[in-house]
């Protein structure tokens, strides 16, 4: 107890008569904002090139303000409307209302290129109705009908109805292959247009099948390196450091002239008459050559971090091994082999994680049986048809896959033990 | 970081200094390649020693409808004069994203007078959308690939029997699926009524079936001729204008099969908010006279969708080979030929593109 109360007698004090922890504080306090400022431009970049676009891209997977935005009265007609029979007139009068604003500001096509993604041809039915209708007055409800059929269609009211909320899933459910059905239940899409689920998977278990090739061409090649005279062990890094700096571009297209039928190989194979003119062999736009190009150009992703570990072995432990009555195969896999791991899980993650969303090497020698995920988020981004909003759910799928194996992977590798070179 | 506010400031306001500093230059997309170089030399080259304008050519016209379609999206438009296909066009012009355009007052009249909005061929001209050619899609084939004859018609492109060899189509649901359609022995006058029911799409694609696995898929309008050159396709679809090129400046083996070959029109659009009215007016008036519309058919053989410029096409800037024949508008050319449906396609679109990537990536 009598200690306690000398205590604050005893406190340390500054030159300037301020306790000294505080003083202490103060200056480092200053010390952490200025380390603060020398990163601050990298976080603000970071912000600006990385996280904002991921959230826009997010945002706009879900985004869904045509029908709200463009056709504003008939959404709100719409709310009251039961979906059992053809709308009554205040509807009509609505979408009257909207086709005139919509056509004056040159937006209805808006909204009937949103309505066209789910009912063929109404984009049509929506423009030739929009063009007369300022000709028209009230009540609408016949005159829609008797200039064209298809607005007695109790769908396309529905669709109206069901996409006039400014948030939807439907982008999500497309890229898993799922639709809503006309009565709102979510159903697997025709067989016909079903694609994604298959992409999905294909990515994954190419991407794993790459990694294992990855991994038993690079395990070898590591240990060769490590184990070799600094001399011999240079000149070989650079063997595979070379490629490594060679543009992918560059390698892809090395891949095209070997494989392709009027290539390099297929030529050879013909002069020594082991296939003949017509049995030339199909080794690229097609699976093969998405596995042996990406093999090939994500292998450095694999040596490295390996080499960079098996260096640090001394050799001496697989000789103790062997010395102390070991088989060669057992010394290396009870001795050996478990020190590499940090190394191998490395090289896994970063060549996994780099395959799962490759874009460049399948689009180009992929064909069709060959391409991955990317290639249909790409796709989803291009020509007349691009759905912005599919590719941004696609992607996003993408995005919180990775994740979440990244995530599996610190539980059970633990990324601090990873060991990148 | 009130300095560093400061200097993105001053930063922006120099960047802005410098738009303005360059009003004197105009942002064109366009297609690339052989078809980039003839508007280059007939309009681009001419127009620049006129005026001093430069232009800017950007190869992106494959993507045009969703360019244009972000560019709008953001508020932030940085092409001016975009080269895109009528039914592309359209769906821009009813969406709002480019220039309603008054024919007569933006284009010059044809030589004799004619107002512009009576000029070009009928029903070409759109609301916002300027035609520049007439263009074809059709089979080519490598002479050197086939013994004897090569295919005559579309049922001989199926026929793997007797045309053995890989074939390159683009990779778009149109014009395959009409053409498959015809190879199923469907009239050309009724393809598009067929295709519009879902029968019709199943027997389309059934069809198409039957050749996928001898199929290699194109998306450059500069692959086909290189496809064929290297025979990694013996048969192709391509555009009239690339095989030509390939046949004249390239002496390759190449055969057209002008049999149901499918035209459409390509042309210009301006996208809203360029802030650049007066400068792209003045160019398209200069860039779509009778003139101009014949020259670019001296480099490339695509018909000028003027009537007036149809006379004064004369022979290959180069080679000083006759164009008429080659052009896809020539009689003989056009006796099997399937216009292309803008109209279907705007309605279709969406639904048969999707079942379509769906049926290539399965």
């Amino acid at each position: 107890m009598a200690s306690r109360e000398r205590a604050p007698k005893q406190e340390l004090l500054a030159a300037d008569g301020t306790p000294l922890k505080a003083a202490l504080r103060r200056s480092q306090t200053v010390e952490r904002r200025r380390a603060f400022m020398l990163v601050a431009p990298l976080l603000f970049f970071l912000l600006i090139v990385f996280v904002v676009p991921i959230i826009a891209m997010m945002w706009r997977s879900v985004y869904n303000p045509e029908i709200r935005n463009y056709l504003p009265q008939t959404a709100a007609a719409l709310q009251d409307w039961e979906g059992q029979d053809v709308p009554p007139e205040p509807v009509f009068q609505a979408m009257a209302a909207d086709m005139i604003v919509g056509v004056e500001n040159r937006t209805i096509g808006r909204a009937a290129a949103r309505i066209n993604r789910e009912i063929p041809g109404a984009r049509s039915t929506v423009m030739r109705t929009a063009r007369q209708v300022d000709e028209w007055s009230a009540p609408y409800r016949e005159k829609f009908i008797e200039a064209d059929e298809d607005w007695t269609n109790i769908e396309f009211w529905r669709i109206l109805k069901r996409e006039s909320r400014v948030v939807t899933p439907t982008y999500y459910l497309l890229a898993v292959d799922y639709e809503y059905s006309s009565e709102g239940e979510i159903v697997p899409r025709s067989e016909v247009y079903q694609v994604y689920k298959q992409l999905f998977w294909r990515t994954a278990w190419m991407s794993v099948f790459i990694t294992a090739l990855c991994v038993m061409l690079a395990y070898p090649i590591s240990y060769m390196l490590a184990t070799q005279p600094t001399r011999i062990a240079n000149l070989l890094l650079i063997l595979v450091l070379l490629p490594f700096w060679t543009s992918l571009l560059v390698r892809t297209s090395a891949w095209i002239v070997l494989l392709q039928q009027q290539g390099v190989i297929n030529e050879l194979l013909v002069a020594l008459n082991i296939i003949d003119e017509t049995g030339r062999l199909r080794m690229i736009y097609n699976r093969t050559g998405t596995i042996v190009a990406m093999t090939h150009i994500l292998l450095p992703f694999m040596v490295l971090p390996l080499y960079s570990v098996m260096k640090t072995i001394p050799p001496s432990y697989l000789r103790a091994a062997k010395s102390l009555g070991a088989h060669p195969f057992r010394a290396w896999w009870r001795v050996y082999f478990p020190l590499t791991i940090p190394g191998l899980a490395a090289g896994c993650i970063l060549v996994f994680i780099l395959a799962i969303g490759y874009y460049i090497t399948p689009a180009l020698v992929g064909g069709d049986s060959g391409i991955f995920i990317s290639n249909l988020i790409a796709q989803n981004m291009q020509g007349s048809s691009a759905q912005l909003k599919l590719a941004a759910a696609l992607a996003t799928i993408l995005l919180v896959a990775v994740l979440f194996i990244y995530w599996l992977f610190n539980r059970l590798v633990g990324v601090d033990k990873l060991k990148f070179g | 970081m009130k300095k560093i506010l400061v200097l993105t400031g001053s930063a922006i306001a120099i960047a802005a200094g410098a738009a303005i500093a360059q009003d004197k230059e105009l942002t064109i997309v366009s297609w690339g390649g052989a078809y980039s170089q003839s508007q280059i030399k007939a309009y681009h080259e001419p127009y620049t020693e006129k005026t001093g304008v430069q232009i800017l050519n950007e190869d992106k016209s494959a993507n045009a409808l969703a360019g244009i379609r972000s560019q709008v999206e953001a508020g932030n438009v940085t092409w001016d004069v975009v080269d895109m296909l009528q039914a592309d066009a359209q769906r821009a012009c009813d969406e709002g994203l480019v220039l309603e355009i008054d024919h007569d007052e933006w284009l010059a009249p044809a030589p004799d007078g004619t107002p512009a909005s009576e000029d070009f061929i009928e029903g070409t001209l759109g609301p916002c959308f300027i035609p520049q050619i007439l263009y074809a899609t059709m089979f080519a084939y490598n002479t050197e690939a086939f013994e004897g004859e090569g295919p005559q018609t579309i049922e001989d492109v199926w026929d793997l029997e007797k045309f053995p060899g890989t074939r390159a189509l683009q990779q778009i649901p149109q014009k395959n699926l009409e053409w498959a359609l015809i190879a199923d022995g469907v009239d050309a006058d009724q393809v598009y009524e067929v295709l519009a029911t879902q029968e019709g799409q199943d027997r389309a694609f059934a069809k198409l079936d039957e050749i996928k696995d001898n199929v290699i898929w194109w998306t450059e309008g500069a692959q086909p001729p290189q496809m064929l050159a290297d025979q990694e396709a013996v048969i192709a679809t391509a555009y009239n204008g690339r095989i030509f090129n390939a046949q004249v400046n390239e002496d390759q083996p190449f055969e057209i099969m002008w049999d149901h070959q499918m035209f459409e029109t390509d042309g210009w659009v301006v996208p809203v908010d360029t802030g650049n009215v007066d400068t792209i007016k003045d160019y398209l008036y200069f860039a779509t006279d009778s003139q101009r519309l014949a020259d670019q058919a001296k480099y490339i053989s695509y018909g000028p969708a003027r009537n007036s410029s149809a006379s004064l096409v004369g022979n290959h800037a180069e080679t000083g080979v006759d164009m008429k024949p080659h052009m896809p508008t020539s009689p003989e050319n056009l006796e099997t030929a399937i216009p292309f449906d803008v109209q279907f396609w705007a309605d279709y679109g969406d639904a048969l593109e999707e079942r379509f990537n769906a049926w290539v990536a399965g």
